[in-house]
């Protein structure tokens, strides 16, 4: 048999990508300039009606903020979780790792189901509350933008931490001991040593977590419910509830733009970084 | 001296720790808190569970009853089974292709090929919806398997890619020098070694598959209702206790798969990677 050139086996991929995943991409670009929902004249109505309207661009900010709010709540709680990783002996690390990337494998739809059991009206954190007689009305957790960050929370969490994990276990553990024997606190040698060094990992985790917040329906429809819209939402109602095609191209295109805009900015910080710290 | 910094120490081993402390929980409590709450005797999804019972097992379980679930349910491994199948064959072949590829142009087509991990799902669900609509094609099975294929093979070519890194060139080399053919050695030497890269990367895949929504949404109808899908209407309008059934069956295989995964390839070690 003769060998192919090596790179003719990425053909077939190369191939399907093109086909359905490239061709459909440019279709939407397509789509969206169209003036009506049969797609007959061609036209820039659509994006005038997005552009012109300032609730798009509120829309637009509250996405980008739920993404920007889960990054933040999953670094808070998820960075000291992976520093306690790098701390635990072998074997405690082990029993972390797969408490970790558990709920990764599990549905995203069971997650946000866990969630409705927690925050509802007669739900765990309510009952808590009640019984310990801190607060005598239950909480309204649910559709609101608090219990939506708080369930994307756990639901980004593994997305966070492999990353981190990641580049942490592969820091030099002599660094640390030299920044202690050198007399400085834990918490210096942290924001000296660690977090530069672990940088890379925690753009990593960012990157994932807002890409992924940012586009979670099942969460934000579920738990946010519908006076909490986002991009996804809009998108949902106006290509399978209102059947307007262009109009819902125009905001999947805007959504992927707001987002793509976010991870390449992120990931040049990221370069950056990594530059400071070897340089 | 020595006190401030021991107390400086101290107030770092507790802010962390309580942090941690808080992440765990917030990870771990929801599920425990579901896996509960499926074993309720009440009408309603409260917890604590008033009383042990089966019934929303039961109730999940009854052919007649929970007829659309099932079906839901089977569509769903139809294509998480197919769409994986496809991804490894064109997924490793791809790897292979790009392995060694120094070339600016090999790390372009990566990209592209990677591109689905970041690209909100949303954006190419729509997008495949008019593609397909609009050149003509009827919604089925098949359009969703080729959907969740393109979304799920960047997991395979990953761990693929992660395997090949570390294969040693020279024993391509040795094999080739005493005469064994490229296609042999393809299939004696190399597959053999980056087999459980390519395993590793079929199982997240396959579960990525499963649990994709965002594809499902737009491609699915109610003749080819995908299981994510039917959960989330069985959350929107009433909720309904057996999806809290259904949970904990989700629940259990999850724990059970990747406790076969870690120990056969060592699934959490090539996440890592």
């Amino acid at each position: 048999m003769i060998k192919p050139a090596e790179w003719q086996l990425a053909l077939p991929l190369a191939l399907a990508f093109a086909s359905i995943f490239l061709a459909p991409l440019l279709m939407l670009v397509g789509v969206s300039f169209f003036n009506d929902d049969k797609i007959s004249q061609p036209g820039l109505a659509q994006w005038a009606k997005f552009l012109g309207d300032p609730f798009s661009y509120k829309v637009i900010a509250d996405t980008l903020l739920l993404g920007v709010k889960t990054v933040c709540a999953t670094i808070v709680v998820g960075y000291p979780l992976a520093l306690v990783y790098l701390d635990a002996p072998p074997r405690l690390q082990k029993v972390m790792i797969f408490v970790i990337v558990m709920p990764l494998l599990l549905s995203v739809v069971v997650r946000t189901f866990a969630w409705i059991v927690v925050l509802g009206r007669e739900g765990v954190i309510n009952q808590l509350l009640i019984s310990l007689g801190i607060i005598s009305e239950p909480l309204r957790l649910l559709q609101t933008e608090l219990g939506l960050v708080i369930s994307l929370t756990q639901i980004e969490m593994p997305l966070m931490l492999l990353p981190l994990i990641s580049v942490m276990s592969r820091l030099d553990p002599n660094l640390r001991d030299a920044s202690a024997a050198l007399g400085a606190s834990r918490w210096r040698t942290l924001f000296t040593v660690i977090v530069p060094l672990s940088m890379p990992g925690l753009v990593a985790g960012c990157l994932l977590v807002f890409a992924s917040s940012t586009t979670a329906f099942i969460s934000q429809t579920v738990i946010g419910g519908v006076r909490l819209i986002y991009l996804p939402l809009l998108i949902w109602q106006q290509s399978l509830v209102v059947f307007n095609w262009p109009f819902a191209a125009v905001v999947s295109i805007t959504l992927l733009i707001s987002v793509l805009t976010v991870v390449s900015a992120l990931s040049w910080l990221g370069r950056r970084s990594g530059g400071y710290v070897h340089g | 001296m020595g006190r401030r910094r021991s107390f400086v120490d101290l107030s770092y081993g507790v802010v962390i720790g309580t942090l941690a402390t808080i992440a765990l929980l917030i990870i771990v409590a929801p599920v425990v808190i579901v896996l509960t709450t499926s074993f309720t005797e009440g009408r309603s999804l409260k917890f604590p569970p008033t009383g042990f019972s089966l019934q929303w097992y039961e109730a999940l379980f009854d052919p007649s009853k929970s007829r659309q679930i099932h079906r839901a349910a089977l569509n769903s491994l139809e294509v998480a089974a197919c769409s994986t199948a496809f991804g490894i064959l064109l997924g490793s072949m791809a790897a292979l292709g790009l392995a060694r590829g120094r070339h600016r142009l090999g790390r372009v087509v990566d990209g592209f090929f990677m591109s689905p991990l970041v690209l909100p799902g949303l954006t190419f669900g729509l997008a495949a919806l008019m593609y397909f609509t609009l050149i003509g094609f009827r919604p089925s099975l098949n359009l969703i398997i080729a959907g969740h294929m393109i979304v799920t093979v960047p997991f395979i070519l990953r761990t693929t890619t992660a395997s090949l890194s570390q294969l040693d060139p020279a024993l391509n080399d040795s094999s080739q020098s005493l005469g064994a053919s490229w296609l042999y050695t393809l299939r004696r030497v190399t597959l053999p070694l980056i087999a459980p890269g390519i395993f590793a990367g079929a199982f997240l895949a396959f579960m990525a598959s499963i649990d994709n929504v965002p594809v499902s949404l737009f491609l699915s109808t109610a003749r080819t209702d995908m299981l994510p899908i039917r959960m989330w209407g069985m959350m929107e309008s009433t909720l309904d206790p057996r999806i809290a059934a259904v949970s904990g069956v989700l629940i259990t295989a999850a724990f059970l798969l990747m406790l076969v995964m870690e120990w056969t390839v060592g699934l959490t070690r090539r996440m890592r990677e």
